[in-house]
């Protein structure tokens, strides 16, 4: 059976429907699953209507690289754990970069083949390459940084800013040379450098950066489809580029003001740097007048609070806390206590990410409340407990114009009448500024990994509390 | 209106739908839609699938149009099914 080219592209059109469809249905939990199913619908009309076209002729190499990445993908997505989906989701947008550079290639094979070369179609051509190889070795560094294979402090050396310029210039003089000359060696000299350009660009940027970096490179993926769609003149990868790559750009956009920084800041700023902690946590903690406390402490004020809200940040990824916190809310709700968690816009390594690894550990949507929503509550709350996160608590940010945080919106935390944070070391946060949260009267601290505190909570109220 | 310019409205405006689409999406599924979104850029697909099987092809644009394939199917098949396992985990309060 052969559909006719009127057929396929109104097939298209439906897919593109059921995309935006699939989209709007992230409005809500309850919506969310439908969503991915019309998603995937979507995907199945588009490659049936394309496989079914008279373009394609052969099915060979389809079958078989379908029938692998089947297989790969679907591995993938049923072992990933939850902690790593940062991880997957880089690898991801490396593959949907490199897909793209090798689809323009061919295209631009099949092309010459059959004498169709034109300057708009190589010009299209070379932003489907550019985009594609920058969104490839991009994400395979913010791959490597968030595994741990390479740094995650950023990397910055003299003349890095130049040195990119010079890239980016030379790119796009190749880009023209190519267009105008058909010069296949433009063409290859161009596509590295396209791969060298990203991966100057994303070496120099933090690990607490990532939610940008992750936005980012999602939103070029898209734009690196949207060029696929102009060199092959199909209206639906066009829309479907232009819907991801504005998905990735608005969620750039609101980590960057959770943050209080410019998109331009976070890619050239390589914001922060490690500091090593000192002699011992405890004793340098009274040393600056900071009290440490018990989990006996923590649990004497929780057990018979009227609310508890919880800040998870990074620090509970790590420690993998998310499950045994779930058993501390279901011990306090026991006992009458209201639980809440908080959420700050930037917290862990990418948008979203606490809220799904509570979701992971069972803790019901309906209790995880976004940062504009709950500051209000700190205020009247008995016990506010601080898992991991740092820099987002920091009063700092609303007190201290002099502060290098100053005007980042934060969690309020420092209102609750008794603050306790779990936290390793006295280590600074990411940003390398100080919490003043940790010096007022209200706040102490437990040192230790927030898994064995959450879980030595849990024990304490078993044990009938204190 | 030449094909370059219907394509660049279609663009235009298709910008336009994802701004007012993305911006309704609730901050606790901004990890399923990053998710979503890349099992959605698989859609390169099928650009791949015209690379690989047009008739003109020959073995080195086969090739390379297989690996395209392989690769775009993996971001279709992992980034709609690792969407499908988180949006599962989002549960309401059980009502026991």
């Amino acid at each position: 059976m052969e559909i006719s080219a009127n057929t396929q592209a109104l097939a298209y059109l439906v897919s593109a429907i059921l995309f935006i469809f699939a989209l709007k249905g992230l409005t809500h939990p309850s919506s969310a699953r439908r969503g991915n199913y019309y998603g995937m619908a979507g995907m199945a009309l588009a490659v049936g209507a394309t496989l079914l076209g008279s373009e394609v002729q052969s099915y060979g190499f389809i079958i078989a690289g379908v029938a692998a990445g089947a297989v790969i993908g679907t591995v993938l997505a049923s072992r990933v754990q939850m902690t790593a989906m940062p991880q997957l989701v880089a690898a991801l947008h490396s593959f949907v970069g490199m897909a793209a550079v090798l689809v323009a290639l061919g295209t631009y094979m099949n092309k010459a083949q059959a004498g169709l070369l034109n300057p708009v179609l190589m010009g299209e051509l070379s932003a489907g390459i550019v985009i594609g190889a920058i969104t490839f070795s991009g994400s395979v560094i913010a791959f490597g940084k968030l595994q741990g294979l390479i740094s995650g402090a950023p990397v910055i050396f003299k003349g890095q800013h130049m040195l990119n310029a010079a890239l980016a210039v030379a790119t796009v003089a190749l880009a023209i040379y190519f267009g105008l000359t058909e010069s296949v060696w433009a063409l290859v000299l161009m596509t590295m450098l396209a791969f060298v350009l990203g991966f100057t660009l994303i070496i120099p940027i933090g690990g607490a950066d990532m939610p940008v970096i992750i936005s980012m490179l999602n939103s070029y993926s898209g734009w690196a489809a949207a060029a696929t769609g102009f060199t092959l003149e199909n209206n639906l990868l066009i829309i479907v580029g232009a819907l991801v790559g504005f998905s990735g750009a608005i969620l750039s956009f609101i980590m960057c003001r959770a943050m209080n920084r410019s998109i331009i800041n976070v890619v050239f700023g390589g914001f922060g740097g490690a500091s090593e902690a000192g002699p011992s946590a405890v004793a340098q903690a009274a040393e600056k007048g900071v009290k440490a406390a018990s989990v006996e402490d923590a649990i004497y004020w929780m057990e018979d609070a009227n609310r508890v809200i919880v800040v998870p940040g990074y620090g509970m990824a790590v420690a993998q806390a998310q499950h045994a916190l779930k058993e501390l809310l279901e011990l306090l709700e026991a006992r009458g206590v209201e639980v809440k968690f908080a959420i700050h816009p930037v917290a862990g390594r990418m948008p979203g990410h606490m809220n799904v690894l509570l979701a992971e550990a069972d803790i019901p949507y309906d209790h995880v409340f976004e940062m504009d929503d709950i500051n209000p509550e700190f205020a009247t709350t008995d016990v506010a407990l601080v898992v991991g996160a740092n820099d987002v608590t920091n009063p700092a940010a609303k007190t201290d114009p002099s502060s290098p945080i100053y005007g980042m919106p934060i969690l309020d935390v420092a209102k609750a009448h008794n603050v306790y944070v779990i936290k390793r070391s006295m280590r600074p946060g990411y940003s390398g500024v100080e919490n003043l949260l940790y010096y007022q009267d209200n706040c102490s601290l437990i040192f230790g990994d927030a898994k064995d505190v959450c879980e030595g909570m849990v024990t304490v109220l078993k044990g009938g509390g204190h | 209106m030449p094909d370059t310019l219907v394509a660049l409205y279609v663009f235009v405006l298709a910008c336009f739908i994802g701004y007012f689409v993305i911006w309704g999406v609730t901050p606790a599924l901004h990890t399923p839609l990053v998710a979503l979104t890349n099992a959605i850029s698989g859609i390169v697909i099928v650009g791949a699938l015209l690379v690989a099987g047009a008739e003109s092809a020959g073995t080195a644009a086969e090739i390379i149009g297989f690996f395209a394939v392989l690769l775009a199917s993996i971001n279709v098949f992992g980034g709609f099914l690792v969407t499908n396992r988180m949006l599962a985990m989002f549960k309401k309060k059980d009502k026991k």
